[in-house]
């Protein structure tokens, strides 16, 4: 159902930090798996054996994305239940050695719920919050770890503003202050997009989706590195090394593997599209009087974080909306929520109420951009004509 | 075995000469309502409705529990048809009603004869039927005070019908039997509650809605769609208006002082409400204000609010608490869909303060300023028109 506001222009979605289309190429390899080799990975006979050459295919090219070996790689339904998997099995697979996670108040609510949940279970939680660019300091984590500490969570980018939090000095630094303790990130705004290599980061477990770089909803990965024992959150047969039992969803798994080597091919292409269209975007914006940038320079070139103060997030989004234009007010995840990213950064208020995110995809184009520019411009000048006041 | 629903009509009885149109009416929206269920056919006889299945299959359970929501019905139940024979029934009541009795400890039988023609008198059928029951059932014990189960047989002009206890129907009289009238409804708990209500008395529901784009989203009218669906079950049919209310509101605020702006803001709704309601034939409004609830609700602002209009605006929940209305939403289910946290018109451009104690003068002053004809005229002509039937498949998904 469109209304017909919306079918006078052209579509413009920038809300790929939400989700993505699935690419042709990745439906082709999802309806091949649905439809042709549809076997069970499980199955003694031929059928089985195709079913789970393709899924293991599938783990090497999620494993390659992430300098991991294939056998670290275990399929879930998506970045939440990967998460969850990641910190109340880590949790629970070493309570007699301590009891204390540590996590930014800037991840991903199912980091944050599974940490939350996890403290009703008696263990000792610690909410970093970032410094005024973004990210959070390696300092602050090593501050917060100390013997009893099991873990540390932190996202690679941060899906607000676009952060790129130091994990590689996070990671070294917790260490160095308690070996044991277990390094688990969430990449899923950066998986496909920016160079990841679990080793150099030094990271034990990590977190990836599917749906964000042009595989259907509903797959995910968890990279958990040999040795690290986690247990699982339900119960069943050995499949996904009994981590994750059930029947592995075998078309998602290849859909997914086969748009994380698209975006790995992509990548220096894609990354120069991003870098270009965030210089066009930015240099736009600052001609428009009454928007300002909040992400900090540094972050990943494919989330814009904007705000215009005085216009509340959801008031500009519905008005860029009418003009078919999509974009993000705060996080899709929490609708409505007030941002505690840009909070932690010290933001004022006039400028959190307001804030858009802007998220490219590959396809992105500078004629999209430029529709976004001229719509915040229009935006501002008939909203801030109406106001008064706003509630 | 042959069942149907008996149907008994409420009030509808105490009307006089009209009694035959106000049971149609209540037979055309039980059968609109009954859509999806099966195939029903409907007769009438001494002051009850007969609901009778056509084809095997019909959806029994289904068909009583939506027959409880339509307006008219002062009670029901599902029954056993039986042929006007004392051994027929012996032998279907022990049948027919084995789980209930089963499942009870203590019973009584009444039986009602309006067909004086059967050879056994009241009190004798209830003695022999008791009598076998008890036989067949031999755990339950008679309590003519307080049963768990009262086994109830009716012999009637075209047969015996044979139930357990009946429901209680929705009361109210037929819906479309007292005219149309069209429902200032907001998203909020209030109004579907108040649509709820004069739909109960008889009112054929036509509803509005103001939209503010941007400032109100696409899921806020999906809300309002929602809770009108919400009460099809109830009003049989809504035809709801989205009117747009942007610009409007854009000129209120621009021209009149912001103290009054939210009166100001509901009498223009008033007059857009007045004109659609008048070329659909409506014949009053319906709001769902209630006194001191909020500043636009004043006895002094509804005042003003009142003579925006000439039609006559009911206010079915003026005098109840916010938790009264609450209960109604809660039990006709739009109460969970009512909270869903969308923005609507009336909250965009709130004052901070608000005139409580509004001076018409003041109000008719500040609307000299005002020049919105032309936007009126065009907000009633590019209105949305949605119709809602109670049997017709759902208009949108809701996300």
């Amino acid at each position: 159902m469109e209304k017909t506001a919306q079918n006078a222009f052209p579509e413009a979605y920038l809300d790929h930090s939400a989700t993505t289309r699935v690419s042709s190429h990745v439906a082709q390899v999802v309806l091949e798996m649905m439809t042709e080799n549809y076997g069970n990975p499980s199955s003694l006979h031929h059928r089985g054996v195709l079913a789970q050459q393709a899924l293991e295919r599938a783990r090497r090219q999620i494993a390659s994305a992430l300098g991991a070996r294939e056998e670290e790689i275990i399929f879930t339904s998506g970045g939440t239940e990967a998460n969850n998997l990641a910190i109340q099995g880590l949790a629970r697979a070493r309570r007699r050695r301590g009891d204390g996670l540590v996590t930014s108040g800037m991840e991903h609510s199912s980091v944050l719920g599974a940490v939350h949940h996890m403290e009703e279970e008696g263990f000792r939680a610690v909410l970093l919050a970032p410094g005024p660019d973004g990210r959070i300091q390696p300092e602050s984590v090593a501050a917060a770890v100390d013997e009893k500490t099991l873990l540390v969570s932190c996202m690679l980018v941060n899906n607000e503003t676009g952060a790129v939090n130091p994990i590689g000095e996070i990671s070294a630094a917790a260490k160095a202050k308690n070996p044991d303790v277990v390094i688990h990130c969430d990449a899923v705004q950066a998986f496909g997009k920016l160079p990841i290599d679990v080793r150099r980061l030094g990271v034990d477990l990590m977190t990836v989706s599917g749906h964000k770089i042009h595989a259907p909803k509903g797959v995910g990965a968890l990279y958990v590195k040999k040795g690290v024992r986690l247990v699982p959150l339900v119960y069943g047969g050995s499949q996904e090394r009994a981590l994750r039992p059930g029947t592995e969803n075998v078309p998602l798994a290849c859909g997914f593997g086969a748009a994380a080597e698209d975006m790995l091919r992509g990548m220096a292409e894609n990354t120069a599209r991003f870098e270009a269209l965030r210089r066009r975007l930015i240099s736009g914006a600052e001609k428009i009087e009454g928007v300002c940038i909040n992400s900090a320079p540094g972050g990943a070139p494919y989330i814009v974080n904007l705000s215009c103060p005085g216009i509340r997030s959801e008031i500009m989004l519905h008005f860029l909306e009418g003009r078919g234009i999509y974009v993000s007010s705060g996080s899709a995840c929490s609708k409505g929520a007030k941002s505690h990213v840009l909070a932690a950064m010290g933001l004022g208020q006039e400028r959190i109420d307001s804030a858009l995110r802007v998220s490219f995809c590959r396809e992105s184009t500078e004629e999209e951009v430029d529709r976004l520019l001229e719509g915040l411009a229009a935006g501002i000048a008939m909203l801030e004509k109406n106001r008064g006041r706003q509630r | 075995m042959r069942e149907l629903i008996l149907i008994k009509n409420g009030e509808i009885a105490l009307k006089g000469l009209n009694r035959n149109s106000f049971e149609d009416k209540l037979i055309k929206n039980a059968k609109r309502s009954l859509a999806g269920c099966g195939q029903f056919k409907f007769y009438k006889a001494q002051s009850t409705i007969y609901c009778e299945p056509v084809e095997e299959g019909a959806d029994m359970a289904g068909a009583l529990e939506r027959l409880q929501k339509v307006f008219g019905i002062a009670a029901l139940c599902r029954a056993a048809v039986v042929e006007k024979d004392f051994e027929a029934i012996k032998a279907t009541a022990a049948a027919y009603l084995k789980d209930t009795l089963r499942a009870a400890r203590t019973f009584k039988v009444e039986a009602k004869r309006s067909d004086k023609s059967f050879a056994m008198a009241s009190p004798e059928i209830c003695r022999e039927l008791g009598g076998y029951l008890l036989s067949q059932y031999p755990h339950l014990r008679v309590d003519v005070h307080r049963p768990d189960v009262t086994v109830t047989v009716e012999i009637r002009d075209f047969g015996a019908y044979l139930h357990t206890d009946q429901l209680p129907g929705a009361g109210g009289i037929p819906v479309g039997s007292g005219g149309k009238a069209m429902l200032l409804i907001s998203g909020g708990i209030d109004s579907p509650v108040a649509g709820y209500m004069m739909a109960k008395r008889g009112l054929e529901l036509e509803a509005v809605h103001f939209a503010a784009p941007p400032y109100t989203s696409e899921r806020a009218r999906l809300k309002v769609i929602r809770l009108c669906e919400k009460l099809l079950p109830y009003a049989v049919s809504v035809r709801l208006y989205v009117v747009g209310f942007t610009e409007i509101q854009v000129a209120i605020r621009q021209n009149c002082p912001e103290d009054l702006f939210t009166l100001i803001m509901r009498r223009q709704m008033m007059k857009i409400a007045e004109r659609l309601a008048e070329e659909n034939r409506c014949e009053a409004l319906i709001t769902g204000e209630s006194v001191g609830q909020v500043a636009s609700q004043t006895m002094q602002a509804l005042a003003v609010t009142d003579i925006a209009t000439r039609l006559p605006v009911l206010r079915p929940v003026i005098g109840m608490d916010k938790t009264e209305i609450i209960r109604i939403a809660r039990q006709i289910d739009t109460f969970e869909t009512s909270i869903l946290p969308y923005e609507d018109c009336c909250t965009v451009f709130t004052p901070r303060h608000p005139k409580t104690k509004p001076r018409l003068g003041d109000i008719l002053k500040a609307e000299e300023r005002l020049d919105v004809a032309a936007q009126i005229d065009q907000a009633v002509r590019e209105a949305e028109v949605i119709q809602l039937c109670a049997d017709w498949p759902r208009q949108e998904e809701i996300i």
